[in-house]
């Protein structure tokens, strides 16, 4: 076994895996990958399940380092700066720690979230089949709270597979999509209108439990209390002050707020990964698009390991490349052994 | 009873789950029917659905739109949900021990004084009742509980606090809870029991379940210290009498 030691980290970290399903009805929460996504092509890309637990890295950086060992682990989700000693690693792509050797990666350039997947997944206890952390519930494994330098995990000593990397299909631009209701009669046409027309934005107070998003405000037809019913990821709710709340993956299980419309699951994780303060929309779709939306995305999951390609064939990514200049890493095309590259850019 | 009872209401929650709605109110018989449906799917489970949580007037129910889409699901959900009731089950009912007052319920005084009563009277009241589990939701465990004695209706605190204990004895509105784990909660503090209708590495790992009847019993604190130590290292405290 090799230990993969967290060496620094920043807020908003934590292990998370594809969530904690089933007990919803005793108030437990789900909790899971903001980035669902993500989470599964960094898997796929080390051998591992699609929904094995993995670190979630919040918005800021992070310093992984091998022992005992070495250690195979990829990167995908927010992207960011990501190197070995100086040699950059692209994000959506496996690499191999020898021992000692630490990977840095820093702040996500977009986005928030970026999973580091590890061979052989993070082990730990599971409780109700996940190892996901739920901090309010002190739940998680290994560590049952958001990461912290020096812990650190027991992991799989590499297998030396080749390195490999995933062709996504191409982010989606474009509004985020949801379904309306459950509650949207309690809203009248002007307001849903206003909800489906405006440019929102993620405010910097939002967290795991849920999005909030500043726009104008949303009235209600009959106040803001109803009784009580069940919440799902991506559900829209509008409390008293009119200021929408997307519930996310650490959301209560039961809410009193009416919910004007639900995120679809395809674009879920799209809204986890936008960035505060960048302007958006939302547009409405049926049901039936919705639910093509989603076995398209189900469809997408289960197909990763089709797009795994050997990373020898990587073509130079000028953009990343220079993000990576822009930022100071000096990157040098010439020096960079996994970047495969024989001409400067 | 009527061959046939009310639709419910379909209401998308997105495209993997639909809340069927039966009211709009805090309704026991509402709630009955919640229950009702659950039970029938927990019985006779539909393929593709994979989850469902009852709430007082609605039972969401997730499930998987790769195996079963909105319309076909909800054809079904209506045929059964329009079924008469099956005729009442032996109901669960557990005896739960509260300390009220002091530091275990800091409302108590103020929530007499509000209701121009004694202490000794709310908690004559409040533990004369005879309550229902409607659901659980919100933290682990937090059981919200219909049949709150109506001299006991108050609304809720202006300022909710950010901090209650484990084991806390409420009444909120209409309501009445036992809750958990700390929480925040704009609840009304009568007591708190040792019982845990959480707890980790216990068999049951949830203690209530909707549809259980709950009664409640007064303790003295020193009995509370003595209860919540066996508690914490397993014991269920509870007893449960069927009814």
């Amino acid at each position: 076994m090799s230990r993969l030691v967290v060496a620094s980290i920043g807020p908003a970290s934590s292990v998370q895996d594809g969530g904690r399903y089933g007990a919803q009805r005793y108030g437990l929460t789900v909790s899971g990958a903001m980035d669902r996504l993500a989470l599964s092509a960094a898997n796929t890309l080390v051998g591992n399940q699609p929904f094995a637990a993995v670190v979630e890295i919040g918005p800021f950086g992070a310093t992984f380092t091998a022992k005992d060992g070495a250690v195979r682990v990829a990167i995908a989700g927010a992207p960011r700066n990501a190197d070995i000693a100086g040699r950059p690693v692209a994000m959506d792509t496996s690499v191999t720690l020898k021992d000692g050797e630490t990977l840095t990666l820093g702040f996500a350039r977009g986005g928030a979230f970026t999973y580091l997947a590890i061979e052989g997944a993070i082990k730990g206890e599971l409780v109700f089949g996940s190892l996901a952390v739920n901090a309010r519930a002190g739940l998680g494994s290994p560590y049952p709270r958001p990461l912290q330098a020096g812990d650190e995990f027991t992991v799989n000593a590499a297998s030396g597979a080749p390195e490999l990397r995933i062709e996504l299909p191409k982010p989606l631009a474009g509004p985020i999509r949801v379904v309306l209701g459950p509650q949207d009669d309690e809203f009248d046409d002007a307001n849903k209108a206003l909800f489906l027309d405006s440019e929102w934005k993620i405010s910097a107070t939002s967290d795991r439990m849920g999005y909030r998003l500043e726009g104008p405000a949303i009235k209600h037809l009959h106040g803001h209390n109803i009784v009580s019913d069940g919440t799902v990821n991506g559900s829209i709710q509008v409390p008293g002050n009119g200021a929408p709340i997307a519930l996310m993956m650490d959301r209560g299980t039961s809410g009193g707020y009416p919910k004007i419309a639900t995120v679809i699951t395809a674009d879920v994780g799209r809204l986890a990964q936008t960035s505060a303060g960048m302007a958006f929309r939302f547009k409405a779709v049926t049901m039936a698009e919705a639910q093509d939306e989603a076995r398209k995305f189900q469809q997408l999951i289960r197909t990763l390991p089709d797009r795994l390609r050997s990373s020898d064939t990587v073509e130079l990514n000028i953009e990343a490349l220079s993000d990576a200049n822009v930022a100071g890493y000096a990157v040098s095309a010439m020096d960079a052994g996994t970047w495969q590259v024989t001409a400067e850019p | 009873m009527a061959a046939t009872l009310p639709p419910p209401r379909l209401l998308p929650s997105g495209d993997s789950a639909v809340t069927v709605e039966f009211s709009r109110t805090i309704d026991d018989a509402a709630n009955e029917r919640v229950l009702a449906l659950d039970k029938a799917l927990a019985a006779a489970p539909i393929e593709g659905i994979s989850e469902t949580i009852p709430t007082y007037r609605s039972l969401l129910v997730h499930y998987d739109p790769g195996t079963i889409g909105f319309d076909a699901l909800g054809e079904k959900l209506l045929a059964i949900a329009s079924q008469p009731l099956p005729p009442a089950t032996k109901a669960r009912r557990w005896r739960i021990p509260v300390a009220y007052g002091g530091e275990h319920g800091i409302d108590l005084e103020d929530v007499a004084k509000a209701l121009n009563t004694t202490p000794d009277d709310i908690v004559a009241r409040h533990a004369g009742g005879d309550y229902r589990v409607a659901m659980i939701g919100f933290t682990p465990g937090w059981s919200y509980l219909s049949g709150l004695d109506k001299s006991l209706h108050m609304s809720r605190r202006q300022s909710p606090r950010l901090f209650t204990p484990a084991g806390t004895i409420s009444i909120g509105g209409i309501q009445a809870g036992i809750q958990c784990l700390a929480a925040p909660s704009g609840w009304h503090l009568l007591g708190r029991t040792p019982v845990r209708t959480y707890q980790l590495h216990r068999n049951p790992t949830f203690l209530t379940e909707p549809g259980d009847r709950v009664t409640f019993f007064a303790i003295d604190h020193k009995t509370f210290e003595e209860q919540d130590r066996a508690a914490e290292a397993g014991e269920i405290i509870a007893e449960r009498v069927d009814a």
